[in-house]
């Protein structure tokens, strides 16, 4: 069997030194090549923390994080991340913002100077698939949180990260853009088939987007179920009406429930 | 309002129409009073001055009338024009050193809590010391003359300048620093993208006060030990009983002051024009009030 594109055992995460708060705990998870997975649980469950052990933008207390192959010990380059906030540069008119991470990135970065036409199309192009065509030369504040959440998935994807991490990208969106977007990221999953982990609270979210979904308990995290969803793709929203769907929201609703009850008990004692 | 104006475009009513017509009027009425307010409050404090000094027969060495101020300025045209040149030059070059070196540290102090810490203290306690008391040392180090001008300007607008830098690189947001890091960014790429571009508003609103405070620098300096400059023209004048002369000397300080001033707001608006979003907008929107 091939060797999972990210490996992680047993990873704990204590924030503020030996008395500090527990935030993960245990985490033990593998996702595929290709694999886009899901994970949900109660708020500060430590979704976003095990976002950042994987991405190395912080190292684990304890257990390990391989990706590719090779032990995570700083920040990755071949992920591209978006976070809840757009957190464009302010300064930048959104076709610099989304070509940012190629002034970074090697080899992009020796070669933008040479190429920039051929970097600028396709910047042009991932524009165009979310919907921002048109939208290059101007600023964040010019324009919608939604348009401005769109630009910064943009940005995720420039550099045609193998792995992309999305930390509740939807998160401050109202429904009907978030349904919109989930298209559009479905969309460019299936045209590029990065490696994707999208954490959320969002239960129909992740089983709409995702292969896998695997739900955390409540603080400190550990991952309590897994579920497989085999609906077939293209998804598009009347799948959220059928009956499988509604089944799998509602189990992992119960899981979720489960878990908050957990916490509920513990901060009771 | 406005807006919804515009965007029914293709049914305005002529009701609809006319109150667009109103605000926009009212807009551009509101915009060009703004243009014309500083030149107006500037003639009529001189004229309430003139009036003043008519009425209650103020002696003129005590307080002279701006026309008096004006007809010394007529007399004495080319001393005063050599003495603010020297000034504005000793000002521009302590002032252009003080960019130079503030700019250098604030970014070092903003971008390492460590230097933050280390170096903070020192900073305030030279700031603290009263720039007059220094002069007499810098004429010891250096003599009589340009050199001690120079930097007392640069030591007096250095300060602002560090502290307003590293403020906007220390509080740069951290989201904006991890969409960095999260591509393996290095510390200086981080500086770069961010760090700097995130400053330049704190630096400009910084130069609008080192510009003022660094004329004040050069003509203390002046004044203790020059033999050139308005500061020591002053002096001399002063030591003369030459009072308009004097207010003249302090009218032509005050007008280099504003012209730089203008200089780096201009510079401003041009390079972070980002920073000052809305305001236009606002403007309108008040006018619709």
């Amino acid at each position: 069997m091939e060797r999972p594109f990210v490996e992680i055992s047993g990873v704990a995460m204590r924030y503020g030194g030996v008395e500090g708060t527990l935030a993960l705990q245990n985490a033990t998870l593998e996702v595929a090549k290709g694999e886009f997975i899901a994970v949900v649980g109660p708020s500060g469950c430590g979704k976003s923390t095990l976002m950042r052990l994987v991405t190395g933008l912080w190292p684990a207390t304890a257990g390990n994080v391989v990706v590719a192959g090779q032990e995570v010990d700083g920040p990755l380059s071949i992920a591209g991340m978006a976070f809840q906030n757009p957190t464009l540069l302010p300064w930048r008119n959104i076709i610099d913002n989304v070509m940012l991470p190629l002034e970074v990135v090697e080899p992009h970065r020796r070669q933008l100077r040479s190429q920039r036409a051929m970097y600028e199309a396709k910047a042009q192009d991932l524009l165009k698939l979310v919907g921002l065509g048109g939208f290059d030369k101007k600023f964040p504040h010019q324009l919608s949180g939604g348009m401005q959440q769109r630009a910064s998935l943009c940005r995720a994807l420039i550099h045609e990260p193998a792995l992309l991490m999305l930390d509740e990208p939807f998160a401050a969106l109202d429904i009907f853009t978030r349904e919109d977007l989930w298209s559009v990221l479905q969309d460019v999953w299936m045209a590029r088939r990065p490696t994707v982990i999208l954490v959320t609270h969002d239960l129909r979210e992740a089983a709409f987007l995702a292969d896998r979904v695997l739900v955390m308990s409540s603080r400190p995290g550990r991952i309590i179920a897994e579920r497989k969803v085999d609906l077939p793709r293209p998804r598009n929203l009347d799948t959220t009406y059928q009956p499988e769907f509604v089944t799998l929201v509602h189990d992992l609703r119960e899981h979720i429930s489960a878990a908050r009850k957990g916490e509920e008990v513990v901060n009771g004692h | 309002m406005a807006t919804n104006a515009k965007v029914s475009d293709g049914s305005m009513s002529p009701e609809a129409l006319r109150r667009l017509e109103a605000l926009t009027q009212a807009a551009r009425r509101r915009r060009r009073l703004q243009a014309w307010l500083p030149w107006l409050v500037i003639i009529g404090m001189f004229v309430v001055w003139e009036v003043a000094v008519k009425a209650f027969q103020v002696q003129q060495f005590v307080l002279p009338a701006p026309t008096d101020i004006a007809a010394s300025m007529i007399k004495w045209w080319k001393p005063l024009l050599d003495n603010s040149w020297q000034t504005l030059m000793t000002t521009l070059i302590g002032f252009g050193l003080a960019i130079v070196f503030g700019l250098l540290l604030g970014i070092a102090i903003g971008s390492s809590t460590l230097l933050y810490h280390g170096l903070y203290p020192l900073l305030i306690g030279f700031n603290s010391v009263p720039k007059v008391a220094v002069v007499p040392i810098l004429v010891i180090w250096f003599g009589i003359g340009t050199v001690p001008a120079v930097i007392t300007a640069f030591l007096i607008s250095f300060f602002p300048i560090v502290v307003n830098v590293a403020t906007g690189i220390a509080t740069v947001e951290p989201e904006l620093r991890d969409v960095l890091r999260a591509l393996g960014a290095k510390p200086t790429d981080i500086i770069r993208k961010v760090g700097l571009p995130r400053a330049m508003p704190y630096f400009f609103a910084s130069l609008k006060i080192a510009i003022t405070v660094a004329f004040v620098g050069s003509i203390i300096a002046e004044t203790v030990a020059a033999n050139k400059g308005i500061g020591h023209l002053m002096i001399l004048a002063s030591s003369r009983f030459d009072v308009p002369l004097v207010f003249a000397g302090l009218m032509v300080t005050a007008i280099m002051g504003v012209a730089m001033y203008v200089a780096a707001v201009a510079i401003e608006n041009r390079t972070t024009g980002w920073a000052m979003r809305g305001q236009t907008d606002q403007q309108t929107a008040l006018a619709g009030v």
